[in-house]
């Protein structure tokens, strides 16, 4: 028996999974017989990027679609691309980018995969003008273990198509699918920075630059309190007109091992935040940068998850409506920094008001908090309970690609669709998330 | 560019070896037993890369058809540079225990169908007096293990082969590089219970392939501290060895 070693992103909960490689779709209907058959039922793995369970399986065995990872054919006139589910966005940037196109949406890292991207309708710092991964999605191969293949699309089974866009992966094996890309004319950023105060300067900046630029996202100081709670660096961005069409390979550092403890602390998470809050120059610098520094910061510093040590961490990221945003963002914050934790990179963006395709979809017209937590027993006891009261009050929701500790109630409340994609889970799929919040 | 032959070409490891020679613009001659996953690599690759990728079926334990498919290859590549041979399969040892004609077909897949191919692109190399012939053959071939000794012999079959042909072709230009590889995370070594540290990905393995081929390497092992694990294990005597349970 191969050894169980694969773990999501956030090392946390830590329920190892044996991975059963698939390596060509033509095999991958007597893999999910077997995988079922052998454990009762399974759950399609990608890269690992999803941070708490979903990603799990309650059988604790996945099927590694990884492997998975070829072009099936690409139009560079139109800019579609099919490809099986396991390949990387880092690959399909690589063979985008010097031909003109680049990925339409993307999340803050590029080693997320195609399947990954649809099962979890990722968004990125476009969500304002693109929405999310899976408005970008025009077919898809759907592998069932009680009904065989489909090919799904918004006319052709367009319930099924809605229930696995977003689906955590649970309504069958995404085998291959066809996106439509972006045209480029460049492949550096114009972006502009603007450090601001506090929250009010936030909401006052977004409104202002969200829509006039294609790409906007924020900085937050967690640990700044009272008047300063909620101060940040703002960044937008748009592709350049002129300039070349480089894949850039920035020299990557590698976080060799897992340190006793973790390296996020309250001292050394203070000592970065205002450093870097202070380092920003006041106001509003323009730049132009690669897209990797722009899209992809952390990529820059593999397996940083082990930066939090054995214990791993937790992500909380959840959605704030727009009414409800600028009272409940300023009582998350306040209760994060009164708490003394958090993290480096806590991100604020406003999403727009394009539709998600998915039953399951995370974003919708609001604001959205994101920030890692190092793990350990007064987040489950203490911290969360309190941010979790504010985001229901505020009738918030929490992200379950990031997530290991919502409650079902929560998880129920938020998404009154997940019965229609309960409904349509393929029954030899069944993930840790999914077993949590709807039993 | 480089005109490429990949025999065995659906292999984890030849498949990114494959990768890695398209990146650099190569164009490719795809053989396998399997059309539907061919052409499924072959519609990857022309994507990555920028050559040309043919493919081509064939089963290489059917020799008869070895000659027809080289000649389909020079025809669509109007030339070869390099040749890297890589098919095989991870035979069933008690199987082949208690089954010699089993053992005989895995030698046969492992070993004398390689050995046949050898000859045949050895002789198209040494006429046209240049070229880079590889093949891979494995570290189980430097010792016969208890566990695995019928697709050990067929592999150390193939490596001594190896080393009287490259003396041979040394002499017209042509080189031959013997790749041992330790253990790799592809479809053949799924589900064996190896040491986790020791395993390596097929996309390093490749890369060191493609240089090693580059500079006309004889041995190569990959990844390169296996050539210090074998060595070790090689200096082994025989009367503790058969006592080891490797």
């Amino acid at each position: 028996m191969a050894r169980a070693s694969l773990l999501s992103w956030g090392n946390h909960p830590r329920f190892p999974q044996t991975a059963r490689s698939c390596h060509w779709i033509d095999s991958l209907p007597a893999e999910l017989v077997d995988a079922t058959r052998a454990h009762g039922t399974t759950l399609p793995f990608g890269n690992g990027r999803s941070y708490g369970d979903s990603c799990l399986a309650a059988s604790d065995h996945v099927l590694h679609l990884k492997p998975l990872d070829r072009f099936m054919s690409v139009d560079w006139q139109t800019g579609v691309l099919v490809a099986e589910a396991g390949i990387t966005l880092e690959d399909i940037l690589k063979a985008a980018i010097p031909r003109g196109w680049f990925v339409p949406v993307t999340p803050g890292t590029k080693y997320v995969t195609l399947g990954g991207a649809i099962a979890n309708d990722v968004h990125g710092k476009n969500h304002h003008r693109r929405g999310t991964f899976g408005r970008h999605v025009r077919k898809l191969g759907l592998l069932r273990s009680d009904s065989g293949r489909h090919t799904l699309s918004r006319e052709s089974d367009a319930a099924l198509f809605a229930a696995t866009i977003g689906g955590l992966g649970l309504t069958g094996l995404i085998e291959w699918a066809e996106i439509g890309l972006t045209p480029i004319r460049a492949s550096q950023i114009e972006a502009l920075t603007h450090r601001f105060d506090n929250l009010d300067e936030f909401f006052a900046l977004s409104s202002e630059l969200d829509a006039r630029h294609e790409f906007c996202v924020s900085w937050i100081d967690c640990t700044a309190s009272g008047k300063a709670t909620g101060r940040g660096i703002f960044m937008a961005g748009d592709f350049a007109t002129d300039g070349t069409l480089e894949v850039e390979t920035p020299r990557s550092l590698t976080v060799p091992l897992t340190p006793p403890l973790s390296l996020v602390n309250g001292v050394s998470l203070r000592a970065f935040n205002t450093l870097y809050w202070r380092k920003a120059a006041r106001g509003r610098r323009a730049s132009r940068m690669g897209y990797e520094p722009f899209f992809y910061p952390l990529d820059g510093l593999l397996e940083w998850n082990r930066l939090y040590g054995p214990r791993g961490f937790q992500q909380y990221q959840c959605l704030i409506p727009e009414e409800t945003a600028p009272g409940a963002i300023r009582e998350l914050l306040e209760a994060i920094a009164a708490a003394g934790t958090g993290s480096f990179l806590a991100v604020l963006k406003r999403c727009g008001d394009l539709e998600s395709p998915g039953l399951l979809s995370f974003p919708q017209a609001g604001v959205t908090l994101a920030l890692d937590f190092p793990q350990n027993e007064r987040l489950a006891s203490d911290l969360f309970p309190r941010l979790d009261a504010i985001v229901r009050a505020a009738a918030g929701r929490l992200y379950p690609a990031k997530d290991a500790h919502m409650t079902g109630e929560d998880f129920r409340r938020a998404y009154p669709r997940w019965r229609d994609v309960a409904q349509l889970r393929d029954p030899a799929l069944m993930s840790r998330f999914w077993q949590r919040v709807t039993e | 560019m480089k005109r490429i032959l990949i025999i065995g070409a659906t292999s984890g490891i030849a498949s990114a070896c494959a990768r890695e020679w398209a990146g650099r613009g190569a164009s490719l001659f795809l053989v396998g037993r399997d059309a539907g996953r061919l052409e499924a690599l072959a519609a990857d690759l022309r994507v990555r890369g920028g050559g040309v990728v043919h493919s081509h079926r064939m089963d290489a334990v059917d020799v008869a058809t070895h000659a027809p498919m080289l000649e389909a290859c020079m025809a669509q590549l109007g030339g070869l540079d390099a040749a890297l041979i890589a098919h095989g399969t991870l035979p069933d040892q008690a199987a082949c225990e208690r089954d010699p004609a089993l053992a005989l077909r895995e030698i046969m897949t492992n070993g004398s169908s390689v050995i046949a191919l050898l000859g045949l692109l050895a002789n198209r190399f040494e006429q046209q007096r240049a070229g880079s012939l590889a093949v891979i053959t494995s570290v189980a071939g430097d010792r016969g293990r208890p566990s695995n000794y019928v697709y050990g012999s067929a592999k150390a079959a193939v490596s001594v082969f190896c080393e009287g042909l490259r003396a041979r072709l040394f002499k017209s230009g042509v080189s031959l590089t013997d790749i041992r590889p330790g253990f790799v995370a592809t479809a053949m070594t799924r589900g064996l219970p190896l040491p986790a540290p020791l395993v390596a990905s097929p996309e390093a393995v490749a890369r060191r392939i493609v240089a090693g081929i580059d500079r006309r390497k004889d041995v190569l092992y990959t990844p390169a501290f296996w050539a210090l694990i074998m060595l070790v294990i090689r200096c082994i005597p025989g009367f503790v060895f058969k006592r080891l349970k490797l």
